[in-house]
């Protein structure tokens, strides 16, 4: 629902259903949102599904080099969220999932899931990465936005959770696709191009045992569907196959290892050609017995006795013949099989026959049978048997002695037929071909025909054939043929031929080759065996399963399918294999049908789009070299010569990746773990939750769309997200600030602002460009004083806390340039690349000039956009979205979508930046546990361990594991080696070397070697703590071990990885982080934890919007709430406000929100009461209350400071003195009054009515940042004045409202009511700092005097009303309440934050949290949010029956203390407090004492005590100086 | 070239410096071998006496990184 349909009604959860909900949410979107919002809900107790579509959490946040305004290190601030998020026991991350639709009512909802494929197993994958190391498909990073590669195996980042790889693959490429026997070109041109030969040729023979043979002789179809061929030319793959054959081939073949045979069954195949030798290693493989008959004295079929020499040498076919043989197949030469029936009489249990087309066809003509008629399948075969042999006088004569003729002629256009053509001009041979069609449409290859006629063969094209002629002695001498005029067959096939009239007439000739056809020599199958024949003369099959009419028996190749191409001979003998293999195992024949994966087919305007961009470049086909025609017809040598290295490389290169992966089976084969699966599937699933909370993120708009910016022409124009990458240190350039085009420094470097935001396109501001650019600009200049910065912008929108300082240093401090206007031009430099930018330059007061000035490099700073897919999730879920595809949410239920029970979080509502997100995800899980309360707990997990063993009095006896990680460790150092030594360390008595010990098994290993040595202490020896320690130490801890007995070295992060290129030193490290971990082991002691029991209420100090909101937010959870206001009445600032930005009334909202509160049986209000005395700590809090009642005591287990803020009163513009100066809320109040016509009001506002007379002013001014505003944005002023504007225009159009302002800062859609006000004909001068606004009112008139920026001119304004937008500052008393209450203050005295970023409503301390204006100035909608953003905070603690204390946390030895405070002073959460109840050194009362239930376990105080009384349990001295002195003095 | 060959102690907090150092693994980043690192949860914890000790055992150099 839209703001207005929804805003005047206050929802609260709906209580009267008693039906259970749900103890489930779904959380969508694995940004910074999803993950605070998954945790803060499974904290409470509900069980979270995080729902990713990458295939790792983390969001745009992880991009970030570094955050504003405190320019922590992006990674590091997110990577403690990351690991907590991926090791919550109740939080299950969905990676690679989509929401597909949500059925269901709130509390109970069906949420369908889309599980995409990742083809790499998360369960079993370790991460180790070995997969991308072999994976040869190099892609563009998206995660370093383009500006590095990855491989399509890879992992997000390297700190992807989880921490697994992922196998991107967009379907099956065009080639591989138009193969029949599916040949990966796709991966062995990759593995080419890496000049991986072995492994391409083992890519090739996945799906091909012929490969030398193919790379010469197919007819690859795979060229004619290659992508690349919309553009230039496709790949030449053939070349490329047959580079790789060549390669390879050229060193000695090596045995192949025979085939373990594991069945009984027995499988006779017919025909020794590469349909059957396919069959036969498929079958034997699988471990059948196989027994080939073949009739030839050789193997090899049609390829060895139907293809010429000089295409197909004989040594590549024995060769690829001899590595099927090798398996162990029975080859049985010069064997005829007779009778089909007499195999299965010797026992055979099926038959596949593969006999091939061998026998040739003579034309029914008159002569065909004369002498010197010869049929093509024999001529070629008895060549290439030698029976051509020139004899002793060099006469070549035919196999039955008489002489080869002088003059051939070959009738026929195929391919065969120019075999027999080329082969009789080698026999020398005068050689004509003539044939029925035209030259260029002859059936055989058209380079074919070419090579023929440049070897002299005569080409008689359009002929058809009379007679053969008789020379009168039964010889023939030539052919009669005619003219064709036109043919064509009919729909049976009958040839039908028109011819020239008069046309006939004779070729001569001694010899006549007919080369019209070829058929299967079938004799062999009696009429009675069973066994169909089709009228073709081919053997009747089902194409599906290649079963012949008789069970048991197959038949495939050219004996079914007539002559074809000895690929499909190849891809029908894996499928009869794969039938046979069903048959003899008794399953059905027909395989059920596997999910296709989509043909990845690109158009042409795709690729040229492409083109355009600069991603391809466009370059034709390299050619294949071949043997000069001078040389060619004098032998038999091969005519193509093979590419070279180079040649074939950049062949490969032209390769256009179609499908990503091309299942090149690389990464399986090296995988350690079996993970990979490229079988996988998407699969549809149910999660049935209570609540969903939508946190889908942006997207960068996509700038190239804006072709005025060059981004995609340019190369040295980025992306601001592109230049947090390049900022990055583990980015693409390690942080340098590099030009794309030459990789030089950048060091002048422009910024252009509001790129996609405050344009036609976009009518909102993306409120955090103005500081990202400020944070890139000054992160720029720390990395490179000598660069120059400059800032092209509208406005600087430094609105939230510290961010005007922030923009006041970098303009000041850093010497960044801002310019205030969008540029008019760029252009590029074609020789330098440099960027020339024209702008218009503001002079000030003097006007302004044109400009130009070249840049290095120029920074777009795009906005925020939502992507299509979160729009069509949107629509999906029936959720309303205006047209940008924001979810707009009402004003006072700012995260509730118009689906109840699905709430919306982050930029998807407004753009924002990290802290107002973090606040928002807070805030939505204080929404679904207040709709989800009754559920809590229901369907968490918690983890069980075994009763702890007691070691006090055991000697160490440490248990040392060593990983290989795959080879990430194993590859780089001698982990046995390792292994062996660390087994004869100081107490350990046992140590081995695991492949992955993190893997499940090892994992569970390592719980039984505990177990069965009575280990009492485990080192691993792997990789980060971080990331791995919590997993190992449960499985101690499964042993009964306590899981402080546990220490890593980090042999890998520290060592391997770092140390790669020197093997020995890298050994001898490891050795030496083993020995400083097992010294350490030897020391470690357990560590014990206690619980404390806590208290469930909560005390909420402030009653206005924040406080009340909190109050209802907790109590709808079920927690009883102390909310304290020290006024008569609840309601704070609200209570002044009259107009809302969107028409709504707040006093409406306002009455309703307080009657919610006040008729809530959990909520104890009160009124007039102040918080005397308050101590404790988080879940155990007592404070004691002051009213007119008296003192009272209230224990609480978490707090909430919601004490608001108020508008600061000064005498600036002479404000107190003239009474037509007024403050924006007072203002506020007199325009009400004057619209409905009401007088109660107080007595400012009476006073300006009589001023008025009671009518709307005629001119108003209005400034804006006044007095301390001038140093901090108060944030809200400027949508404040501009509600207001709109307000008196409403009221009275013709009033004339002028606002003097430095920046307009309408952040997010408050940029709208910017537009309105122009629009409604609101005058906005601009004044600068250095000359504010000067205010005469010494006569009668107030005169204001101004020097206005943006129209170059003093003016003097003598407005009615002159409106200050004072700031919010904080009340009264803020200093003093913090300091009872013991947390920080800035230096505006707002309440400071645990963390600007992450921990945005947290103090340092435990247990107490802020909302509302008492943290900054905002507005009601962000107060609100924040309220139950802090609310939920607080329900983490409450929702707890207690707390875990102890653990690694310090510990005072008071007999020691002397109470000097250095503890107190130096702990950075304010933990260590003296106390009375401890006696100190010498029995002195006072002693400190340390929290063990809060203190963080830093150590500062037990490194600064100077009486060394505080003792850091895990972190002994002892326990740190055991690792130095291994390391320094060694074992 | 020397041959000297410096021995380092690295105490490092978690949250940051070890963390660094985790991923100058993961970009592979090569640095000497003569670096070691003593984890601690915060360098906060680093006492003048642990420099001092690593100094008296024989160190050449200490670094404490947080």
């Amino acid at each position: 629902m839209t703001d207005g349909a929804q805003a005047d009604t206050l929802k609260l959860v709906d209580r009267s259903d008693d039906r259970a909900p749900v103890g489930a949410v779904m959380v969508v979107g694995g940004g910074i949102a999803g993950m605070q919002a998954s945790l803060d809900l499974a904290d409470q107790g509900f069980r979270v599904y995080l729902v990713e579509s990458k295939s790792a959490i983390g969001g745009h946040m992880a991009q970030l080099d570094k955050t504003f305004p405190t320019n922590d290190c992006a990674m590091c601030t997110i990577s403690p969220k990351l690991v907590e998020t991926g090791r919550h026991l109740n939080i299950d991350i969905l990676v690679d999932t989509e929401v597909v639709k949500v059925d269901g009512t709130p509390g109970n909802f069906n949420v369908t899931v889309k599980r995409k494929p990742r083809y790499i197993d998360l369960e079993k994958c370790v991460g180790c990465g070995d997969c991308a190391d072999v994976c040869p498909v190099i892609l563009p990073d998206p995660f370093n936005e383009g500006l590095s590669s990855r491989r399509a195996a890879h992992k997000l980042y390297p700190q992807a959770v989880p921490n697994a790889f992922t196998i991107e693959k967009l379907g099956v490429s065009p080639c591989r696709d138009a193969c029949p026997a599916g040949q990966r070109a796709q991966g062995y041109i990759a593995l080419i191009h890496e000049g991986r030969y072995d492994d391409a040729l083992r890519v090739i023979k996945e799906d091909n045992p012929f490969p030398g043979i193919c790379g010469r002789i197919c007819n690859h179809r795979c060229e004619d569907a290659c992508n690349r061929g919309l553009i230039d030319e496709p790949i030449n793959i053939r070349a490329l196959k047959r580079f790789v054959t060549d390669k390879v081939y050229s060193a000695e073949r090596q045995p192949v290892e025979p085939a373990e045979i594991t069945q009984d069954k027995r499988i006779a195949i017919i025909g020794a050609g590469p349909c059957g030798l396919t069959a036969a290693q498929d079958l034997i493989r699988l471990g059948y017995p196989v027994t080939i008959f073949e009739a030839l004295p050789v193997a090899g079929g049609m390829l060895r006795v139907g293809v010429p020499e000089y295409r197909l040498p004989t040594e590549i076919i024995e060769r690829e013949v001899a590595d099927i043989l090798d398996l162990g197949v029975d080859l049985r030469l010069n064997t005829v099989v007779e009778d089909l029936d007499e195999l299965f009489d010797q026992g055979f249990d099926a038959v596949l026959i593969a006999v091939g087309a061998h026998e040739g066809i003579r034309l029914p003509i008159p002569g065909a049978d004369l002498d010197g008629v010869l049929i093509n399948t024999r001529f070629l075969r008895d060549v290439r048997l030698d029976r051509y042999e020139p004899d002793e006088n060099g006469q070549v004569t035919n196999p039955d002695g008489s002489p080869f003729g002088e003059r051939v002629l070959v009738l026929g256009g195929g391919n065969v037929a120019i075999d027999c053509a080329r082969t009789a001009a080698r026999l020398g041979a005068e050689v004509h071909l003539a044939c029925l069609e035209p030259r260029d449409a002859m059936p055989c290859h058209g380079w074919e025909a070419d090579a023929a006629e440049q070897e002299g063969v005569t080409i008689h094209a359009d002929r058809t054939f009379l007679r053969v002629v008789d020379d009168g002695r039964g010889q023939a001498l030539g052919v009669e043929c005619s003219s064709v005029a036109h043919f064509e067959f009919d729909h049976e096939g009958r040839l039908a031929v028109e011819t020239v009239p008069g046309s006939e007439h004779l070729i001569e000739v001694d010899t006549i080759i007919f080369s019209v056809g070829q058929r299967a020599g079938l004799a062999f199958i009696p009429d009675d065996a069973g066994v169909g024949i089709t009228h073709q003369r081919t053997i009747a099959i089902n194409p599906n399963t290649m079963a012949a009419t008789r069970p048991g028996v197959f038949a495939a190749g050219d004996s079914v399918s007539g002559t074809a191409f000895v690929i499909e001979a190849v891809a029908s003998g894996h499928q009869a294999a794969e039938s046979i293999q069903r048959y003899l195992e008794g399953d059905k024949l027909e395989a059920d049908a596997r999910p296709e994966l989509p043909v990845v087919k690109f158009s042409r305007a795709e690729l040229q789009a492409r083109v355009a961009r600069g991603e391809l470049a466009l370059k034709n086909r390299v050619p294949m070299p071949e043997l000069p025609i001078e040389g060619r017809i004098d032998s038999f040598a091969e005519v193509e010569r093979g590419y070279t290295d180079e040649l074939a490389q950049e062949e490969a290169e032209r390769c256009l990746a179609c499908a990503l992966c091309s299942e090149c089976l690389s990464c399986v084969y090296i995988c350690g773990r079996d993970a990979i699966d490229h079988d996988m599937v998407e699969r549809t699933e149910q999660v049935n939750v209570g609540a969903v909370v939508l946190a889908p993120g942006y997207q960068i708009y996509r700038a190239e769309l804006s072709q005025e910016y060059g981004l995609g022409r340019y190369p040295n124009v980025v992306t601001a997200l592109q230049l947090e990458r390049l900022l990055s240190a583990s980015g693409p350039t390690q942080g340098h600030v590099n030009r794309p085009s030459d990789d030089q420094p950048a060091r002048k470097i422009a910024f252009l602002q509001c790129v996609g935001s405050r344009d036609q396109s976009h009518d909102y501001c993306s409120a955090v460009c103005c500081m990202y650019a400020a944070k890139e600009a000054v992160m720029i200049r720390e990395h490179d004083p000598q660069a120059q910065v400059h800032v092209f912008m509208m406005d600087m929108r430094a609105f939230s806390k510290g961010y005007e300082g922030y923009y006041q240093r970098a303009r000041d401090q850093y010497e960044i340039e801002y310019t205030r206007c969008r540029i008019s031009s760029l252009k590029e430099d074609p020789e330098t690349g440099d960027l020339i930018v024209r702008y218009a330059r503001d002079l000030g007061i003097e006007g302004a000039v044109m400009e130009e000035q070249a840049f290095d490099l120029v920074v777009l700073s795009v906005g925020m956009e939502i992507s299509d897919s979160v729009k069509g999730l949107g629509q999906s879920l029936g959720i309303e979205l205006d047209e940008y595809g924001f979810c707009h949410t009402p004003i006072f239920d700012p995260l509730q979508t118009s689906q109840p029970g699905i709430y919306a979080v982050g930029p998807f509502r407004e753009p924002k930046d990290i802290p107002e997100t973090v606040v928002d995800a807070s805030g939505a899980a204080a929404d679904v546990a207040g709709l989800l309360a009754p559920a809590r707990f229901s369907l968490t997990r918690t983890a069980e361990y075994p009763p702890e063993r007691d070691i006090a009095e055991e000697e160490p006896r440490v248990g040392v594991f060593v990983c290989h990680c795959g080879s990430n460790i194993g590859g780089f150092l001698e982990v046995p080696e390792v292994a062996e030594y660390a087994g004869n360390l100081p107490g350990v008595i046992h140590a081995e070397d695991n492949l992955y010990t993190c893997s499940q098994d090892s994992i569970a290993h390592i719980t039984e070697q505990v177990e069965a040595l009575g280990l009492n202490r485990v080192v691993v020896a792997s990789c980060s703590p971080i990331t791995h320690a919590p997993l190992f130490q449960d499985s101690i801890r499964a042993a009964g071990l306590n899981p402080a007995m546990f220490e890593m070295a980090n042999i890998r992060n520290q060592c391997s990885w770092v140390h790669s290129n020197d093997r020995a030193a890298a050994t001898g490290k490891a050795k030496e982080l083993i020995r400083m971990a097992a010294a350490r082991a030897n020391t470690l002691l357990p560590i014990h934890t206690t619980t404390v029991p806590i208290y469930n209420d909560a005390l909420i100090v402030g009653g206005g919007v924040a406080g009340m909101t909190a109050a209802l937010s907790l109590a709808q959870g079920g927690y009883v709430v102390h909310l304290v206001e020290r006024e008569a009445t609840l309601g704070g600032n609200l209570r002044h406000l009259r107009y809302s930005s969107n028409d709504i009334d707040p006093a409406a909202f306002l009455e309703q929100l307080v009657t919610s509160v006040e008729e809530e049986p959990l909520i104890h209000i009160h009124t007039q009461t102040q918080v005397a005395k308050t101590s404790g700590f988080m879940g155990r809090f007592i404070s004691t209350l002051q009213n007119g009642g008296g003192p009272f005591e209230v224990k609480h287990g978490a707090t909430i400071l919601a004490t608001g803020g108020t508008e600061y009163r000064g005498n600036e513009y002479s404000y107190g003195s003239n009474p037509r100066v007024v403050t924006g809320l007072e203002f506020e109040n007199v325009l009400a009054a004057i619209e409905h016509n009401t007088r109660e009001s107080d007595a400012r506002t009476q006073s300006l009515l009589d001023l008025l007379g009671d009518q709307a002013p005629d001119e108003i001014a209005m400034v804006l940042c006044v007095g301390p505003a001038e140093s901090f944005c108060s944030r809200i002023c400027c949508t404040t004045a501009l509600k207001n504007a709109l307000a008196i225009k409403r009221i009275k159009p013709e009033a004339r409202v002028t606002i003097l302002f430095k920046d307009i800062r309408t952040y997010g859609f408050k940029e709208r009511l910017y537009t309105q006000a122009r629009e409604a004909g609101v005058i906005f001068l601009r004044y600068d700092e250095d000359n504010r606004p000067e205010v005469d009112a010494s006569g009668d008139q107030l005169m204001i005097r101004a020097r206005v920026i943006n129209l170059d001119r003093q003016m003097t304004l003598t407005p009615d009303l002159l409106v200050l937008s004072n700031p919010v500052m904080p009340p009264d008393g803020a200093r003093e309440m913090a300091t009872q209450f013991k947390v920080p203050i800035d230096k505006d005295g707002f309440l400071l934050e645990a963390h600007v970023k992450l921990r945005p409503v947290d103090f340092p301390s435990d247990g107490i949290f802020m909302a509302g204006m008492a943290h900054y100035p905002k507005l009601l909608d962000e107060s609100i949010v924040q309220a139950k953003a802090a609310a939920a905070r607080a329900a983490r603690v409450l929702s707890k029956k207690q707390l875990t204390a102890g653990g690694i946390v310090a510990q005072v030895d008071p007999s020691l203390c002397v109470g000097c405070l250095t503890c107190v002073r130096v702990c950075p959460f304010d933990v260590p407090l003296i106390v009375a109840d401890q006696d100190g050194v010498g029995g002195i009362h006072g002693a400190a004492f340390i929290e063990p239930t809060v203190c963080q376990g830093c150590g500062n105080c037990v490194a600064e005590c100077p009486a060394k009384a505080i003792h850091l349990a895990h972190y002994e001295d002892e326990q740190i100086l055991v690792k130095v002195d291994a390391l320094l003095l060694g074992a | 070239m020397t041959d000297f060959d410096p021995q380092i102690v690295a105490f490092c907090c978690t949250h940051c410096a070890y963390n660094a150092a985790d991923l100058a693994g993961s970009l592979r980043l090569q640095y000497p071998t003569s670096i070691k690192i003593v984890q601690l949860l915060c360098s906060g914890r680093v006492d003048i006496l642990h420099i001092l000790r690593s100094f008296e055992d024989g160190a050449d150099g200490v670094l404490v990184a947080g």
